[in-house]
């Protein structure tokens, strides 16, 4: 399992690369593992406001459905309509493959966020639970 | 002993000693007593086969139906042939007494069958993508409007006046609980309203529902509905009856997002309104929003085509209360029937049904006009219902139509009272028609 | 036997029939006169072009990859996959049941009002409830209605704040996804050690902004809620309503009735319980039954008995309204009042212990094998939790189950409810003979040996099944849902 240094992470395993006042968002290599095969990556609209902690969009495996949380608030102002068509990009690359870019609302926010050490430490506790 | 229940005494007294309990109410010991049901159920006594068919005749034949009696209603239900072929196929007991496929493997069968009526249901729709089949037409409407809802902003749907009202009760029974306003767009000489219709969309509406051929059986003309709702980022959802498709202008043609109707005249009986099946469709864009089962063809580890349920994603098994419908089954049996009917029929069956179901309609309508005692209400085109205007209340003519060994039509009240839907498909004889209309300039 | 492998539209030729229609001698009545144009389709749908003969072998061949309870035993957990007996659809079948029109006037219609009427009033009995409506199409319609009169008679009080409902953590899917379509907030509560509701939990939801608790008693888990009487008095004393999903009702069938349980709504599934087909996945029957104070809320029509007959009564203000066209899956309600007055109270009880006993025995014969997380009595079906040292052995439930298919058997359910992450969930039903139980559990237990010598046979099965396993992701991610002309395959 990768963990890619210099980006931000939540809980619930979406990832944040922050440049200057935008963010992309993208689920992480955990993440992508624990859905297995993904099949359709449902994108947000361009443009769509969310507040934290909204569902942004939803990520579809076989069996399952996961929504992905927004970890920060923003508007859409890009999204990577490639999923569209090749959702197991995700599998592949989880840390190329971000799902959409918004602009952030509230920098401060941020500081919500685990850096990739203590995301590291937070998926070793949540295994030996 | 119950023919159903094969354990014999002996059975039982061996499964006893495995559980080591002598008496059958020991495992239903963590029922609290005061909850224990004492006695019997007071619903009768078990009866013999025999004694079953002579009570369930009695009860059959109570009921005014089969040959020897004309119906000329429809009005949601459609008295079309049904091919002798369905009723020996779907007894079919590998079809009829499997349940949702679930194990691909052994369901192959099943899984075909929706493939080939969802492909079926694209044909004559026009649209991309169709489901497994909803329960009947009018929770089909419901289903429809519940996604337009779903997928697009606003707080209310246009629900034109000329939908039947069935369609319309049940609509507003789901959009109640969904707190969705339901809007009626007013008719015209028996016509959607369509500059009304312009008027009334505005940013809040999710969607427009028409239905062609509509209640009245006239054939609505449809150009610009689409770019009217599509203006106000709204769904056109457009009901049409599966046998008008083969001639008329598609849901497709008229550029609707979601197509729906009732799929009962495909085939199956109108046994007193039920099990029918509704039908959805949409374009692709709304694929992943379409509620209810969905078959999807792929490859198994030998790479042998197979057929198995997809996008489940969207399904209440998995999504819970974020599913997009709470929808489980669908109705299988009668999309088989639907299916057989559609192979059946053809290419070129179903368009002759079609034909001639307008023609004979035609021609009941001339010849009752002709008696001098019936007007026609309105001229615009139709497809196998027209409204006619009587001397007196429709309802008062079916009485007396009935005392003749006749189904009349559908009665319209209040100030229409004396109006009346009747309906002809290619199962009415001339000679049966005639003897309406004899019958009818008797009575008025 | 050669393997018939052909789409319905591969094998249609142009100029074939497989109909043939009275000659239209309707001259002088042209379609192109009938529509202007501008309303005629273009080109026709291309719909297939067989022989009756053909249509006949063609259906009759894919009914063959078909597997029923008419095939074999289908323990199917929650689904309650019973004999369908064969008098049930002969009397469906009847052309005075089938060639009638719903609209047509009452008095030609007094068999078939009779009938109904005294479907519900048994079906009341049955539940222990006031009153019945046949209206809804299936379980989750049932469910969906249900849930509407819990609204509808809170808002009838002006009492609008009830925006929760609670549903155990066991519940089916349709539960929370129902309760979501009517607009309620869900609050899931988790199950006890036991497997029933965690009492204490429940308490710490309840407030007056509780609407009422979705339960299905027996639970998911096949274990008979021992709380019921304290979680109902619980949540009517906080004035929420009990809702009962009836999934499990041939566990009790005169032997408790969940209106005696406190239950204000129940729904049924005649395609469970009173042995309709299942038909592949329907059409079913999900009638609803209320007790006296949520009456008025019932969908309309509803039936009523007069001096001079039956009648359908629309005058019903508080009425929630229609939930489909009509009056309900009339030709599944004919099939399973037959099935109710040939069981008559002695069989449907009698149905229902031995449902219960063929599950106990079955839970006891495999219990070495498999885990059973809850080692008690169970009602009409129960959960194991996978193969015993399953990990080990990296063999999953979904392996067992695909290995069943090998044996010649439907699996169970599987991996439901979600509390038990390996679950087999297996419901006999008490159509089934002693031999068949006894040679399932053999089956059972011969896989659970070959998982641990021989676990390929497990990984790679179902290997005499007409197609091996198929590839969801693929048909997920590039969705084919329907046949079109041009392609070809293998």
């Amino acid at each position: 399992m990768k963990i890619l240094e210099g980006l931000l992470y939540t809980k619930d395993h979406e990832w944040v690369r922050v440049e200057g006042n935008k963010a992309y968002i993208g689920i992480s290599d955990y993440a992508q593992e624990a859905m297995g095969d993904i099949v359709y990556v449902e994108l947000p609209e361009l443009d769509e406001e969310f507040e934290q902690e909204d569902t942004l969009c939803a990520i579809e495996s076989v069996k399952a459905a996961n929504d992905i949380f927004l970890p920060i608030a923003g508007r859409v102002v890009e999204i990577n309509e490639a999923l569209e068509e090749e959702p197991e990009a995700v599998n592949e690359h989880p840390y190329e493959n971000w799902i959409a870019c918004v602009e952030m609302a509230d920098q401060s926010q941020l500081k919500d966020l685990m850096n990739a050490g203590a995301y590291e430490e937070f998926i070793a506790e949540a295994e030996e639970e | 002993m119950f023919p159903y229940i094969p354990n014999t005494d002996e059975d039982v007294r061996v499964m006893f000693d495995r559980l080591g309990i002598s008496d059958v109410d020991q495992l239903f010991s963590d029922i609290p007593e005061s909850l224990r049901f004492k006695g019997l159920l007071a619903i009768g006594a078990p009866k013999s086969e025999i004694e079953i068919r002579n009570m369930m005749h009695e009860l059959a034949d109570q009921n005014l139906s089969g040959y020897g009696t004309s119906c000329f209603l429809g009005a949601g239900a459609y008295d079309h042939m049904v091919p002798a072929i369905i009723s020996s196929l779907v007894q079919r007991s590998e079809f009829l007494t499997s349940y949702t496929p679930y194990q691909p493997e052994i369901s192959q069968g099943t899984l075909q069958v929706i493939f080939e009526f969802q492909t079926m249901i694209c044909e004559l729709t026009g649209l991309a993508v169709s489901n497994a089949s909803l329960y009947d037409g009018p929770s089909a409407a419901a289903e429809a409007a519940m996604m337009s809802a779903g997928v697009n902003k606003g707080n209310k749907i246009l629900l034109s006046a000329t939908l039947n009202p069935e369609v319309k009760e049940v609509v507003k029974t789901y959009m109640r609980f969904r707190s969705i306003e339901v809007v009626e767009i007013p008719e015209k000489d028996g016509h959607t309203d369509l500059e009304a219709m312009k008027e009334m969309l505005d940013s809040e509406a999710v969607a427009v529902m028409i239905q062609s051929p509509n209640f009245y059986g006239v054939v609505e003309n449809l150009e610009g509905v689409s770019e009217a709702a599509h203006n106000q980022k709204a769904h056109f959802i457009l009901m049409q009856d599966p046998i008008s498709m083969a001639i008329l202008k598609t849901p497709a043609d008229w550029k609707a997002d979601i197509a729906i109707g009732e799929g009962q005249p495909l085939g199956n009986t109108i046994s007193f309104g039920g099990p029918h099946l509704g039908f959805i469709a949409v374009t692709k864009k709304l694929m992943r929003k379409l509620p209810g089962r969905i078959v999807g063809q792929t490859v198994d580890l030998d790479g042998k085509r197979a057929f198995t349920l997809t996008l489940q994603a969207r399904e209440q098994h998995i999504r819970r209360e974020k599913a997009t419908s709470n929808i489980c089954s669908n109705q299988a049996i009668n999309a088989l029937i639907a299916t057989i009917y559609m192979a059946t029929m053809g290419k070129e069956g179903l368009v002759e049904v079609a034909e001639q179901s307008a023609k004979r309609a035609a021609y009941l309508k001339k010849q009752l006009v002709a008696t001098g005692k019936v007007k026609a209400v309105n001229n615009r085109p139709f497809f196998r219902e027209f409204v006619v205007e009587l001397p007196k209340p429709a309802k008062e003519v079916n009485q007396a139509l009935l005392e003749k060994g006749i189904i009349g039509g559908y009665a319209l009240s209040g100030k229409d009272e004396n109006q009346m839907i009747l309906c002809a498909t290619e199962k009415r004889t001339k000679d049966e028609m005639d003897h309406l209309v004899r019958v009818m300039e008797a009575i008025l | 036997m050669i393997q018939y492998d052909q789409l319905i539209f591969e094998i249609s030729k142009p100029g074939r029939k497989g109909y043939r229609l009275p000659i239209d001698d309707f001259t002088g009545f042209e379609v192109s006169d009938l529509f202007p144009a501008e309303l005629q389709r273009e080109g026709k749908a291309e719909l297939p072009e067989v022989a009756e003969s053909q249509v006949v072998r063609h259906y009759t061949n894919l009914s063959n990859k078909n597997f029923g309870v008419d095939t074999g035993f289908y323990p199917l957990g929650s689904c309650t996959m019973k004999y369908n007996p064969k008098i049930n659809d002969e009397i469906a079948g009847l052309s005075g049941f089938t060639c009638i029109h719903p609209l047509q006037p009452e008095e030609s219609a007094q068999g078939a009002l009779g009938l109904l009427y005294d479907l519900e009033l048994k079906l009341a009995e049955i539940t222990g409830m006031d009153a019945v409506s046949l209206q809804p199409a299936a379980g989750a319609h049932g469910e969906l209605t249900g849930i509407m009169m819990v609204k509808a008679y809170h808002d009838a009080r002006n009492d609008t704040k009830r925006t929760k409902i609670i549903v155990p953590d066991t519940a089916h899917g349709t539960n929370p996804a129902t309760a979501a379509m009517v607009g309620f907030e869900i609050v899931e509560v988790p199950s006890d050690e036991t497997g029933g509701v965690d009492v204490e939990a429940l308490k710490a939801v309840l407030s007056d902004e509780i609407a009422g608790l979705m339960l299905t008693n027996p639970s998911t888990l096949g274990l008979f809620e021992k709380n019921i009487e304290e979680i109902a008095a619980l949540i009517h004393g906080v004035g929420g309503l009990l809702y009962y999903d009836g999934a499990n009702l041939n566990a009790v069938m005169g032997k408790s009735r969940p209106g005696d349980m406190g239950f204000d709504i129940v729904h049924l599934n005649l395609h469970k319980t009173m042995s309709t087909p299942h038909g592949g996945g329907g059409p079913g029957a999900g009638p609803v039954g209320v007790k006296q104070r949520v009456a008025e809320f019932l969908p309309k029509p509803v039936i009523v008995k007069e001096e001079d007959g039956y009648r359908f009564e629309y005058d019903r203000p508080l009425s929630i309204g229609k939930m489909k066209g009509f009056y309900g899956n009339f030709g599944v309600l004919v099939r399973a009042y037959t099935y109710i007055l040939t069981m008559g109270a002695e069989g449907l009880k009698k149905a229902s212990e031995m449902a219960v006993l063929n599950a106990n025995y079955m839970q006891a014969r495999l219990k070495e094998d498999y885990i059973l997380p809850f080692d008690t009595i169970c009602k009409h079906e129960f959960v194991l939790d996978g193969l015993k040292g399953m990990s080990e052995i990296e063999v999953t439930t979904l392996d067992v189950a695909k290995r069943l298919l090998d044996h010649g058997y439907h699996p169970p359910t599987i991996y439901f409810p979600l509390i038990v992450h390996n679950a087999l969930m297996i419901e006999p039903t008490e159509t089934e003979s002693l031999e068949t139980l006894d040679a399932f559990c053999d089956a059972m237990i011969e896989i659970a040996r070959e998982a641990k010598e021989s676990p390929e046979l497990l990984k790679n099965a179902p290997m005499n099944t007409i197609i091996r396993r198929v590839d969801e992701v693929r048909a997920a991610r590039k969705p084919i849902l329907r046949w079109v002309k041009e392609e070809n395959h293998g």
